[in-house]
């Protein structure tokens, strides 16, 4: 098993268990960690990606990704926890409630 | 008999956590082994990519392959997150709360260290922004050390005077705005959209850098204290 082969599947394995807890979750702070984290998974995979080949240089294009990636995800965790502070100031709280309608 | 259908409604509602807890966690776990299965199996290497770049590079008018894919081969995807972060920062602003933190103060430490680090900062910023061209570095990382000295001198309580506070909005938009209007003016010149001319590739590149440097360094650090900075 190469270096490649590791990271990616960390990657992979990040990705699963943030979604987990963006699904499951009701506490709004901790949905958008989880968010964050299946984020840090992508990023870690595509990097992964780009050198697969030991010795080459790696490929700048995922490379690119992740820096456009790191900011879209950086600017989506702020308006999230804009909302969520907004959702706390109206609700009081930040967790969903359990009994939502089915 | 109530209290029966009461522990009966509890057991079901119990179940239907179980079942939903159950069915998330087996859905995440096929996805994970589908993707890893995938990731195992990948064909060979294929070099498309990185070579298309490589023949593409002197063409690019920078030296450095990333920031060449950034700003050059997929320079729309580059316009399109400083159009994502303009965004952001608009909703963040518009979701402010309305306090007023004019009694607040900063311990002393800070603005020793405010002073201290800035030239630092904005040194190290320009340096990254410059060497972006030919290694690692570029407006992305310039932005985000400015951006530290962003947040530095908010909390610091540093009052901004009247022409700070009025060029806020400014520095939002203007490295959309230079991006823009070099897409357009390559347009205009009968080019694709964001096609450079190759002798003025260069300058262009660095000029949507240096704008989107400001911009990048405004957006976050609105991002990052969730308002407006105070004006004095």
């Amino acid at each position: 098993m190469n270096s490649f082969l590791l990271y990616a599947l960390v990657g992979i394995v990040l990705l699963g268990m943030g979604l987990y807890r963006l699904v499951m979750d009701p506490h709004l702070v901790k949905k958008i960690l989880a968010l964050n984290i299946s984020g840090a998974g992508v990023f870690l995979f595509l990097v992964a990606v780009a050198d697969r080949i030991p010795g080459a240089a790696p490929d700048p294009v995922p490379h690119a990704m992740v820096l456009t990636g790191i900011v879209v995800g950086v600017s989506a965790t702020a308006v999230a926890l804009s909302l969520a502070c907004r959702i706390k100031e109206n609700n009081g709280t930040t967790e969903l409630s359990k009994n939502e309608p089915e | 008999m109530q209290n029966n259908a009461n522990m009966n409604q509890v057991s079901r509602a119990r179940r239907i956590a179980w079942i939903r807890q159950g069915l998330a966690a087996l859905s995440v776990m096929a996805l994970t082994v589908i993707l890893g299965w995938t990731v195992w199996t990948l064909p060979p290497f294929s070099d498309r990519m990185p070579s298309l770049v490589a023949a593409n590079l002197s063409n690019s008018g920078v030296e450095n392959p990333v920031t060449a894919v950034l700003l050059n081969f997929r320079g729309y995807d580059t316009l399109l997150e400083i159009g994502v972060l303009l965004l952001a920062a608009v909703g963040v602003l518009s979701l402010a709360p309305k306090s007023d933190r004019s009694a607040e103060t900063a311990p002393a430490q800070i603005q020793i260290l405010l002073l201290r680090l800035l030239p630092f900062i904005v040194i190290v910023a320009a340096y990254l922004l410059w060497v972006g061209k030919y290694a690692p570095g570029g407006a992305f990382q310039a932005g985000a050390v400015l951006a530290a000295g962003g947040v530095l001198l908010v909390t610091s309580a540093v009052r901004l005077n009247h022409i700070a506070v009025k060029s806020i909005p400014i520095g939002l938009s203007i490295g959309l705005l230079t991006f823009l209007a070099v897409a357009l003016a390559t347009m205009i010149s009968g080019r694709n959209f964001l096609q450079y001319p190759l002798p003025w590739a260069g300058a262009l590149i660095l000029a949507i850098e240096a704008a989107a440097t400001i911009s990048i360094a405004v957006i976050l650090t609105i991002l990052f204290i969730g308002r407006k900075p105070d004006g004095g």
